[in-house]
């Protein structure tokens, strides 16, 4: 019998497609089922967010921070916040550190909610999907009642924040974490348990330490390999020094130790901490002016700063560099997504297409941080 | 006769004509509210309210959903195979709409009563498996040729578990009429195959046979027609739509209707083989429920409980990948239906 003729099949998985979380566009080489090789190709939201810095105030740059990774707008905020007032070197009163850690520990809620629940949708299962967004709504309206705004707030301010909390945010804080618990022990029996969720990202896209160290790969996905490695204890900022919390890693519960599992679960265990954090910040808000150490006009000396934080993502730096004048010479992010998406031809060769989809999913990439 | 039309008008052409409305008129009504029901079920479990904007309780959306597809152009893709692209969906909704012709409505209602009737079923719905491949290919999509690929492996390899589990029954009857499996359930709840049919007290030794059966029978009929978790040939996170992606209007709302219209099909098939068909639960003890009005409803409620189950899954479950698909029918629901025919085949050398 005459040997067949194969090719290689070049399959366009994206700009416009449901599971590429938003317009990255993956171009597949194909042998049937299998991925020989993936490139991501990048660029479709580039928005030029360092460049429009340069021509902006200090302050007017917050909000196009928010647009970065715009399911956590409050930890981008903060990134940047911190990076300007390292320059600028002033003291910040308490009230407004103790509230910046409870915002950035609720977004963190909220960015892990999606990440959980589009992951699930990603493995087909949309009802977890709709059950991490309720949740998530519940984080929002404290948002809202806070600064007005959902997932954009242009919250923290450089010395401050733009609104002061009321004693109703405390007690409905107090309200959502009692009602959380009990509803991420239920996405997890529904989701992370569930036998063909297992199956289907258990040893799949497997990161091994070294592969992840080097392509500067961090947060969650970092830990999911095993790695102990967390900026809020690692190098530490703002206060979070002041809270007992636990570094979770992946531990190869199910599956092995840095597949796509563990990845993923590394983000409901996350969860978990970021509750315990609020819970023993919200008793101790001092009480202050929000707005006293804002100072009437960011003019910082020359100089640069560099902060990092940990993100619900990972990584994320702002690098500020200063002429001396009312605009930043040069505003640099080091975004999350794009060192974690870096990986995915390395680990999804040899998977099948639905592989690549979990992988895809199990980095939690957000487009908008990716091109900024 | 099987039929009541037969009786009603005879043997005559008119009775040929008149034997499909009523299934027609149910298939299109059932194809309707499923989706409503699907709509509302995936509401409820995931508390939402779903539609309710038009009439109560959104009694109309489907309706007027089907209306806007009317309305809808069919885009041709460039350099598409026309006739293919055109023809598919039919042949997917006819493969789906004979089967009905064999199922058992009632003891007086049933489209023909074939003595290969499950054997017909089986085959005439597995047809639909050719327009697909045809969908697939002639849309000149990558995703559809994928999902084109995959119904073709998924729905040849299930057929085989469907047989084998359905076969159990076919060796205690001794029959392939759709009409008899019912007919031989006779005598209340505990006579249906599920509990080992009708017999003396040594059936209590098939229960457990048969549970099974069904079991894998509900599994290899979800493969068959595309449910998840094993809705691969869709499969939105993959596969965008698969096979459906380049269908607009009507075409696409005919896949859409055989999909539902299958979902009853092989309920009704699994309602008539294990859960006694039309008869009543109560068998002789009240012997108008018996009647073949309530034949009917006894039916149509069996299988649409079955329909509900299978709702109830796609809403809870996450998609299986394709080997593991292949894996789960090939190692598992194969091996364990032989062995399980391979039970019954002793039980029946002992017993009978």
């Amino acid at each position: 019998m005459a040997e067949l003729r194969t090719e290689e099949l070049t399959l366009n998985m994206g700009p416009q497609h449901p599971s590429t979380h938003g317009v990255l566009r993956l171009v597949l080489k194909l042998n049937g089922e299998i991925v020989d090789d993936v490139k991501p190709e990048l660029g479709y939201l580039h928005r030029c967010f360092e460049k429009h810095a340069e021509a902006m105030t200090y302050p007017q740059v917050i909000p196009y921070t928010d647009r970065m990774d715009y399911v956590n707008a409050m930890s981008n905020e903060l990134a940047y916040v911190l990076s300007v007032e390292k320059l600028l070197g002033i003291e910040i009163p308490e009230r407004v550190e103790y509230i910046r850690v409870i915002m950035s520990e609720l977004q963190r809620i909220a960015s892990h909610l999606v990440a959980i629940g589009t992951y699930g949708n990603d493995a087909g299962a949309f009802t977890p999907f709709l059950y991490c967004f309720m949740d998530r709504e519940k984080v929002l309206e404290l948002f809202e009642m806070v600064c007005g705004a959902r997932m954009l707030y242009n919250y923290f301010w450089i010395g401050g924040l733009s609104h002061d909390i009321t004693p109703e945010f405390i007690t409905k804080t107090k309200e959502l974490i009692k009602y959380l618990r009990p509803r991420i022990k239920q996405v997890n029996n529904l989701l992370s348990y569930n036998k063909i969720f297992i199956e289907r990202t258990a040893d799949i896209g497997i990161l091994p330490v070294d592969v992840a160290i080097n392509a500067g790969v961090s947060g969650p996905s970092l830990r999911g390999s095993g790695i102990k490695y967390d900026l809020r204890k690692d190098d530490t900022y703002s206060i979070y020094n002041r809270f007992d919390f636990e570094v979770c890693v992946g531990t190869g519960e199910r599956g092995t130790v840095g597949d796509c599992w563990n990845r993923y679960i590394v983000r409901a265990y996350e969860i978990e901490q970021s509750l315990r954090i609020i819970e023993q910040a919200i008793d101790k808000i001092p009480e202050g002016d929000v707005q006293s150490a804002v100072p009437k006009r960011v003019k910082p000396v020359a100089g640069e700063s560099y902060v990092r934080t940990e993100s619900p993502k990972g990584e994320l730096a702002y690098y500020v560099v200063s002429d001396g004048s009312l605009n930043p010479y040069r505003v640099k992010a080091r975004s999350t997504s794009f060192c974690n998406l870096s990986v995915i031809n390395q680990i999804s060769r040899g998977h099948m297409i639905a592989d690549v989809v979990m992988i895809l999913g199990s980095f939690d990439i957000v487009l908008g941080c990716i091109d900024r | 006769m099987e039929n009541i039309f037969t009786q009603w008008f005879g043997n005559s052409l008119l009775t040929y004509i008149l034997i499909p409305v009523p299934i027609l008129v149910y298939v299109s009504v059932f194809a309707l509210y499923a989706v409503l029901a699907e709509r509302k079920v995936s509401a409820w479990m995931q508390n939402r309210i779903g539609p309710n904007r038009t009439d109560k309780f959104g009694l109309l959306q489907t309706i007027l959903d089907g209306l806007k597809l009317v309305q809808k152009e069919i885009v041709n893709p460039t350099r598409s195979d026309k006739l293919y692209f055109r023809m598919a969906p039919f042949i997917v909704f006819t493969a789906a709409f004979m089967g009905y012709a064999v199922l058992p409505f009632s003891s007086v209602f049933m489209g023909v009563n074939l003595n290969i009737g499950l054997f017909y079923f089986f085959s005439i719905t597995s047809l639909g498996v050719v327009g697909v491949l045809m969908a697939g290919w002639a849309s000149n999509n990558k995703y559809s040729l994928y999902g084109a690929m995959r119904t073709v492996a998924q729905i040849v390899s299930y057929e085989i578990p469907t047989a084998l589990s359905a076969i159990v029954v076919v060796m205690l009857t001794g029959t392939l009429s759709m009409n008899n499996y019912a007919l031989a359930q006779s005598g209340g709840i505990f006579n249906w195959f599920i509990f080992g049919g009708p017999g003396d007290i040594y059936k209590i030794i098939l229960i457990p046979i048969m549970v099974i059966s069904v079991v894998i029978l509900f599994i290899s009929t979800l493969a068959e027609t595309n449910r998840t978790p094993f809705d691969l040939t869709e499969a939105d996170s993959e596969l965008v739509a698969g096979v459906h992606i380049e269908y607009s209007g009507m075409l696409f709302a005919m896949f859409f209707f055989a999909e539902y219209a299958q979902m009853f099909a092989v309920s009704g098939v699994i309602a008539t083989l294990f859960l006694g068909g039309w008869q009543s639960p109560f068998g002789d003890l009240i012997p108008f429920l018996n009647t073949p009005v309530f034949q009917v409803l006894w039916f149509l409620g069996k299988g649409l409980f079955l329909v509900f189950v299978q709702i109830w899954l796609r809403w809870t479950l996450p998609r299986v990948r394709i080997d593991q698909l292949m894996t789960m029918c090939w190692k598992y629901l194969i091996p364990i239906t032989l062995v399980n025919l391979f039970l019954v085949g002793l039980y029946m050398l002992i017993f009978k």
